[in-house]
C-alpha cells in the first residue's frame, strides 16, 4: 500500500487514467462483494419462489430453482388450490392477496396524496408568507420529528377507537394524511430557494395567494413534489405497525401485515416457504417498480434528505 | 442545519433597490392567508401529535384496560417497572442490538462510501446498495427468515460447506439478538453509506490537494482531514441510527416475537404486548413515555455535537 510519490500536482483527469493498481483491484473486489451482499437474497428469494417446496428440502443450495414451477405464484394469486399447495410441499395455508393488494394500494395512495399536498400548503406558509411566531410555530412542527412513532400510536390507536373507526380505512389513513413533519421540511427547503419574481410579478397583477400556489409554486416544484410523493408512497407501502394495530382484519389488512399473518399461519412443521417467498416478491413489486422507474431521482434523494 | 430562517431577512443579492416597497411589514402580513393554507397541517399536527403526546404522559399515570376509564394512579406504573425484571430484560437487550447495529453499520458504510468515493460514483452501484433500504422490514425479516434457516437455509448450507456447524440463528438465545441486527445492518448499510458519500462529497477537493503537496500519507489525510470534515455527517448517522435502533420492532414481530425465551423482547414490543395483548394501556405507555425520554436525550446529545462542529467545513 505504498503511494506514488509523483501524484499530488496532477490534475483530476489525468488522475483517473492511472494504470490499474492492487488498491483499486481490493477496493472493487470489497465493493463488488456489498453489492452481492445486497442485490443476493432478491435472487434467491425469486429462485425459492419458482421451486416445489418438496424439491426445496432435498436441493437447498442449487443456485437454479428445485423442480421448476409457477406453483408458488399461483397460490399467492389465488389461481392454485390448497390442496395442490400441499401436494408441492406446502403448508395449504392461504393469502388474500388480491385483498391485501387492493389495501395497500388505496393506503399508500390516499396517505401519500393527502400529506404531499397539505404539507405543500403547509411549507407554502412556512416558506413564503410572512406571519408572526412563522419560524416558532415550524420549530414546534419540526419537533415532532423527534416524537417516536411508538408514543403516539398507542393513544392514536385509542383515540381512533373511540370514534370507532378500528379496521376502517378511514382510521388507517388519518394519522398520516394531514401532513407529515419530514414532507413539510423537505418541501420547505425547495420554496425557500425558488425565485421571487415570478411571484411577485404575479402579485403586482393582483394575483392571490392560492393562485400563486397553484399556478406557480405547486407547478415549478414538480420535481421535488414528485421525489418527494415517491419517498412517502414507498414508506407508507412498506408501514407495518400502525396498519396492524388498526387494520388487522381481511377487509382492510394491508399487504405488510398479510405477509406476517401468512407466515404465522404455519409456525412449526413445513412452512410454505415457495409460497411465502413468491408473496414477499410481488410485495415487493411496486418498490421494485419505481425503482427501476426513477432510481435515479431516489439515490439522489438521499444525500438531500439526510444532509439537509 | 442554518438555513432555517433564510427567508425572514430580505433576499437582498437579487434586486435590492425593489425590496424595500414589495416588503410588507411583519407584524400580522399574511397571517390570516397563512392561517389557511396551514390549516389542514395544523389539524393533523395537533390531533395526531399534541394531544396523543400529552395523552400518552397522561395515560402513563392511570391504570387503564381500555373497557373502563382510566383510573389515576400516579407514579404507580414507573414504581413497578423499576421493578420489571422483563422491562430490565428488554431495555438490555435493545441497548445490545443498538450497539451491535452502530458499530457494523457505521463501520461498514463508512467504508463503503469511502469505496465509493475512491473507485465509483455510478448511481448503478449506488442503486445496487440502496435496494435492501426500499424493502420493507417485514420483507427483509422474511426472506433473511428463510436465508437464515436451520435445515434448509442457504447460508447454513455455506456455514457447513465452510466446515463449520449450522446455526439456530433465530432459535438460540446468543443468536437471536446479533441475528436481528445483522438484517436491520442489511437495509440500512447502503443508505447509511450514502449520507456518508454525500459527505465525502462535500469536503472541498482543494484540502487534499494541499495535503498531497505536503506529502501526507492516506492515513494521516485520513485522519486528519476526512474525519474530522466528516464527524458533523458521521454524528448525525449515528444519531439516526440509534433512534432508529431503539425503535426496532417490525422484524421481530414477524419473525421471533420476542422469543427465544425473552432473547429479543425488545422494548417496542415489550410496550405492543403490555398494551394491546394484555390491555395494559397504563402500563404500555409509561414504558413508552421512558422510550421517550431515552430518545429525546440522544437527540439532545445529538444537537450539542452537531453546534459543536459546525464550524468545520468552514
Amino acid at each position: 500500500m505504498n503511494t506514488p510519490t509523483s501524484r499530488a500536482p496532477l490534475p483530476a483527469t489525468a488522475r483517473r487514467r492511472r494504470p490499474v493498481n492492487v488498491r483499486r483491484v481490493v477496493a472493487w473486489v470489497l465493493l463488488a462483494l456489498a453489492i452481492a451482499v445486497s442485490v443476493f437474497p432478491f435472487l434467491w428469494v425469486l429462485r425459492t419462489a419458482l421451486s416445489t417446496n418438496g424439491a426445496l428440502a432435498s436441493q437447498s443450495a442449487s443456485l437454479l430453482p428445485a423442480d421448476f414451477t409457477f406453483g408458488a405464484f399461483k397460490r399467492v394469486l389465488g389461481l392454485q388450490s390448497p390442496a395442490e399447495a400441499v401436494a408441492e410441499g406446502g403448508s395449504g395455508a392461504a393469502i388474500n392477496f388480491w385483498l391485501y393488494l387492493r389495501n395497500s394500494i388505496i393506503f399508500s395512495s390516499i396517505t401519500t396524496a393527502g400529506a404531499v399536498f397539505f404539507s405543500a400548503m403547509a411549507a407554502y406558509a412556512f416558506a413564503r408568507l410572512r406571519w408572526k411566531g412563522r419560524n416558532a410555530v415550524f420549530s414546534l412542527f419540526l419537533g415532532t420529528m423527534l416524537v417516536p412513532p411508538i408514543f403516539t400510536a398507542l393513544p392514536n390507536f385509542l383515540l381512533i377507537k373511540n370514534l370507532d373507526l378500528l379496521n376502517t380505512m378511514l382510521g388507517m389513513v388519518l394519522p398520516y394524511v394531514f401532513m407529515t413533519p419530514f414532507a413539510i421540511f423537505f418541501l420547505r427547503q425547495f420554496f425557500l430557494n425558488m425565485s421571487r419574481e415570478v411571484e411577485e410579478a404575479a402579485m403586482l397583477d393582483g394575483a392571490k395567494h392560492l393562485r400563486i400556489f397553484f399556478q406557480i409554486v405547486l407547478p415549478n416544484a414538480a420535481a421535488p413534489l414528485a421525489t418527494l410523493a415517491l419517498l412517502t408512497f414507498i414508506g407508507q407501502w412498506n408501514e407495518y405497525f400502525w396498519p396492524l394495530l388498526v387494520g388487522s382484519q381481511d377487509e382492510v389488512r394491508v399487504l405488510q401485515v398479510g405477509l406476517g399473518v401468512f407466515k404465522s399461519q404455519s409456525p412449526q412443521g413445513a412452512p410454505d416457504w415457495s409460497g411465502l417467498m413468491a408473496a414477499t416478491l410481488i410485495s415487493a413489486l411496486p418498490v421494485l417498480a419505481l425503482f427501476a422507474a426513477f432510481g435515479k431521482k431516489i439515490v439522489n434523494s438521499i444525500g438531500f434528505s439526510g444532509i439537509k | 442545519m442554518t438555513t432555517l430562517t433564510k427567508t425572514s431577512a430580505p433576499a437582498g443579492n437579487k434586486q435590492p433597490q425593489r425590496s424595500p416597497k414589495r416588503r410588507r411589514p411583519a407584524g400580522l402580513g399574511d397571517l390570516r392567508i397563512a392561517l389557511l393554507f396551514i390549516l389542514p397541517a395544523m389539524i393533523g399536527f395537533i390531533v395526531f401529535y399534541v394531544i396523543p403526546t400529552v395523552r400518552g404522559v397522561y395515560l402513563s399515570f392511570t391504570e387503564y384496560n381500555i373497557l373502563g376509564d382510566p383510573e389515576w394512579v400516579g407514579f404507580d406504573n414507573y414504581a413497578a417497572i423499576a421493578k420489571d425484571p422483563l422491562f430490565w430484560n428488554s431495555l438490555a437487550v435493545t441497548g445490545q442490538y443498538v450497539l451491535i447495529n452502530i458499530a457494523l453499520q457505521t463501520a461498514l458504510a463508512l467504508g463503503l462510501a469511502l469505496l465509493m468515493h475512491k473507485v465509483a460514483k455510478s448511481t448503478l452501484v449506488r442503486g445496487a446498495l440502496l435496494l435492501p433500504y426500499l424493502m420493507s422490514n417485514v420483507i427483509a425479516a422474511l426472506l433473511w427468515f428463510w436465508m437464515l434457516d436451520y435445515q434448509i437455509g442457504v447460508v447454513n448450507q455455506f456455514i457447513e460447506w465452510s466446515g463449520l456447524s449450522r446455526i439456530a440463528f433465530f432459535g438460540s438465545e446468543e443468536w437471536a439478538i446479533p441475528t436481528q441486527a445483522l438484517i436491520n445492518t442489511w437495509r440500512h448499510m447502503g443508505y447509511t453509506a450514502l449520507l456518508i458519500f454525500a459527505g465525502l462529497q462535500a469536503i472541498p477537493h482543494h484540502l487534499y490537494e494541499v495535503a498531497n503537496l505536503d506529502g501526507a500519507s492516506p492515513f494521516q489525510i485520513f485522519r486528519k482531514i476526512t474525519l474530522p470534515l466528516l464527524r458533523p455527517v458521521m454524528v448525525l448517522v449515528l444519531v439516526v441510527t440509534v433512534i432508529g435502533s431503539f425503535q426496532v420492532f417490525d422484524t421481530v414481530a414477524v419473525t421471533t416475537q420476542g422469543g427465544p425465551v425473552n432473547a429479543t423482547r425488545v422494548i417496542q414490543y415489550y410496550i405492543y404486548q403490555r398494551a394491546f395483548t394484555e390491555s395494559d394501556f397504563g402500563y404500555g405507555s409509561a414504558i413508552a413515555v421512558i422510550l421517550f425520554l431515552i430518545l429525546a436525550l440522544v437527540a439532545f446529545i445529538q444537537m450539542k455535537f452537531l453546534k459543536g462542529n459546525e464550524s468545520d467545513l468552514d
